[in-house]
């Protein structure tokens, strides 16, 4: 009985709806982009998250990175131009870390520069991380292929170098590169293996020169990385790198080290020992030119990021919801009116104001299930092309398509009741008279 | 929903309208308009009643009340051995499907549904099933001549051909009284002989028929002519 009335009423719903195709057509169009809308900009907000928090996992969430910034120029020492320029992390400080604060497991220094490489006859902008054998412990990279830095490399000052995939993939194509030598900046090394891409801990604000006095890549953009013992990097390339600053001539700088990486046991240690870290370089270093990063409070941050990137984003498609909604309500008042007659004659004929209310209201109803379904198909198409064209990532959830449906069915029983409702109460005989 | 009493066996003679002192006015700006003072009227099963006055002599008012489209200011209504003037808007609705055919002027059928659905809308708010409501509407279709065009829209019929389809509508529920207001009103002649025959045959058939009209042979066909004349019933004869 009731089912046998519901397939009726959709049948009336679909018939009536199709006597004004374009009518349907453009109100429904309302719901479809609200709907989509939702989905896209939920989907965009989620694989940005997603995204980020990934990069930052890659840093490491039981890590602590310090890592050398240029301290402010001294006020002054401005009339007398300084030649050499020194500070930065030492290893002294990673011998402090190791000896002076509690939980420290591992300490990884590195040094990090812009170079380039070459093999062959070609050639590719990749940055050199001097570094230590116990590097992989801290990261998420992985041996693919041959060995890392092992402590005899660091030992005897070894000409080898790791690459990772990146480089292999710019540099060797299809050649084997375990055992090929890659030239940088007049020296040979020998690759002994090639590890998974990192994501680069480069900021853009960090402008370590090099040796050429080429300025290294924005901090967005990916290079590949290789990776060399860091007794090596200190041995050929030195410690001192000449800065060209524009209009100003040029200046030496001496670095030891860009980057410390101090892991911890536990990730409750995290924050204490951070604490401990920051004591410990404010009290040896007078000139402000380190920072410290942590991956754990960068994750706590774009999280908090997200939620309001997605409240943001959620509302705007959620209003344009509406707007939609509102367009719904519009048309199905004309259309009432519009059929002021029928609705007597079917009054006349034995309808309660209740099968009005049903009639119209599921008429409402199909209108925004059909922007819905139709929404949610677009809403699926969007975010592929976004990912597409512009290297973003997206993640469509089904907790999103059943929100976006969801607020297009209550958008749908909200708008429609009223139209409804004001079509259940219209006087019969006031509306038989209607012309 | 509430069953109605359709169980209820009227054989001919017995009333099956009742009305007593019922009166209908309106308020209009501020002052109280009065379309039936009143009336006090009985009708029996298989009855054929024709109601004539002049415009704005309350006929069309009775017969809203009679359809319980309307409820009385004062007085009592009893259809059927119910007394309707009590009901809710639900009860009215019930049985204004359930018991009353209307027929009107101005066909009344809804554009956008071919004929059979137009049969069927009465059925529909009474829960016939959809098989059974097919075959009735089909019944009635062919009966009243149009088993041809049961898939036409009312723009494509004549307007004799959309008044009997009406008809087939009034009559899908075997209901308790027929009321048609001015069932040839729109027609050319030929037409309104047409539906004239089809009421008098339903008369035979031992229909109650209560039809109001402006034309004298309509009046003539009937058993009974009420006169109303500003609200009131003026006179009443029998042929």
């Amino acid at each position: 009985m009731f089912l046998f009335r519901l397939k009726r009423t959709i049948r009336l719903g679909i018939k009536s709806l199709w006597m004004h195709r374009l009518r349907s057509m453009l109100t429904v169009l309302g719901i479809i982009f609200g709907v989509s809308s939702v989905i896209a900009m939920l989907a965009i907000g989620e694989g940005a998250s997603q995204d980020a928090q990934e990069k930052i996992a890659r840093l490491g969430s039981r890590n602590i990175i310090i890592k050398t910034t240029k301290p402010p120029e001294d006020q002054s020492a401005t009339g007398q131009r300084q030649m050499m320029k020194e500070y930065g992390l030492t290893y002294a400080d990673a011998e402090r870390f190791q000896d002076g604060i509690p939980n420290v497991r591992i300490i990884v220094p590195s040094r990090r520069f812009s170079q380039e490489a070459q093999y062959r006859n070609r050639r590719a902008s990749i940055e050199i991380v001097g570094t230590v054998p116990w590097h992989p412990d801290i990261s998420a990279m992985k041996v693919k292929f041959g060995r890392f830095i092992v402590s005899n490399d660091m030992q005897y000052k070894e000409g080898i170098c790791v690459v990772d995939e990146r480089v292999v993939k710019e540099l060797f194509r299809f050649d084997e590169p375990i055992g090929q030598n890659i030239k940088l900046a007049g020296d040979y090394y020998r690759v002994v293996g090639v590890v998974t891409e990192q994501s680069n801990t480069n900021t853009s604000g960090n402008n370590f020169g090099n040796q050429s006095g080429e300025a290294p890549k924005a901090g967005g953009a990916k290079t590949g990385c290789v990776y060399i013992p860091i007794t090596t990097v200190k041995g050929r390339f030195g410690e001192m790198s000449l800065q060209v600053s524009s209009g100003a001539g040029a200046s030496i700088e001496r670095v030891e080290l860009q980057e410390i990486i101090v892991q911890v046991q536990q990730v409750e240690e995290v924050m204490p020992t951070r604490q401990n870290v920051q004591t410990m370089m404010t009290r040896f270093h007078k000139k402000n030119d380190f920072e410290i990063i942590v991956p754990l409070e960068l994750m706590k941050q774009a999280k908090e990021i997200q939620r309001i990137f997605t409240i943001v984003l959620g509302s705007i498609a959620a209003i344009s919801l509406i707007v939609g909604g509102i367009g719904i309500m519009n048309i199905m008042l004309a259309t009432v009116s519009e059929r002021t007659r029928e609705i007597g004659i079917r009054r006349a004929l034995g309808a309660k104001k209740r099968d009005i209310v049903v009639q119209f209201l599921s008429e409402t109803l199909l209108l925004t299930f059909i922007g819905g379904i139709c929404g949610i198909a677009l809403g699926m198409v969007i975010p592929y092309f976004v990912s597409q064209f512009s290297q973003m990532k997206t993640v469509i959830t089904l907790s999103s398509l059943i929100l976006a449906f969801g607020i297009s069915a209550i958008v749908g029983i909200t708008f429609g009741l009223y139209p409804a409702y004001r079509a259940a109460n219209m006087d019969p005989i006031e509306s038989l008279r209607h012309e | 929903m509430q069953k109605l009493p359709k169980a209820i066996e009227f054989k001919d003679g017995s009333p099956i309208l009742d009305m007593k002192q019922v009166c209908k006015s309106y308020q209009l700006g501020g002052s109280e308009l009065k379309v039936l003072r009143d009336i006090d009227l009985t009708i029996k099963h298989g009855e054929y009643t024709a109601i004539m006055g002049p415009s704005g002599s309350g006929k069309s008012t009775l017969l809203n009340m009679i359809g319980c489209l309307d409820r009385p200011t004062n007085g009592n209504y009893l259809l059927g051995g119910q007394e309707v003037s009590s009901l809710d808007d639900d009860q009215l609705s019930t049985i204004r499907g359930a018991y009353i055919g209307f027929i009107f002027q101005s066909f009344n059928l809804i554009d956008q549904l071919n004929v059979i659905e137009n049969i069927e809308i009465p059925m529909y708010y009474q829960g016939v099933s959809e098989q059974e409501s097919f075959k009735r509407a089909r019944e009635l279709a062919v009966m009243v001549g149009l088993g041809e065009r049961l898939e036409h829209k009312p723009s494509e019929l004549s307007g004799g051909q959309q008044q009997r389809v009406a008809i087939a509508r009034a009559l899908v529920n075997d209901p308790l009284i027929i009321l048609a207001d001015e069932p040839t009103g729109n027609l050319d002649s030929a037409s309104g002989n047409e539906i004239l025959k089809i009421l008098l045959d339903l008369h035979k058939q031992g229909k109650t028929l209560i039809v109001i009209t402006h034309d004298d042979d309509i009046a003539k066909s009937a058993e009974r002519v009420i006169r109303l004349f500003d609200g009131y019933i003026q006179k009443q004869e029998y042929n």
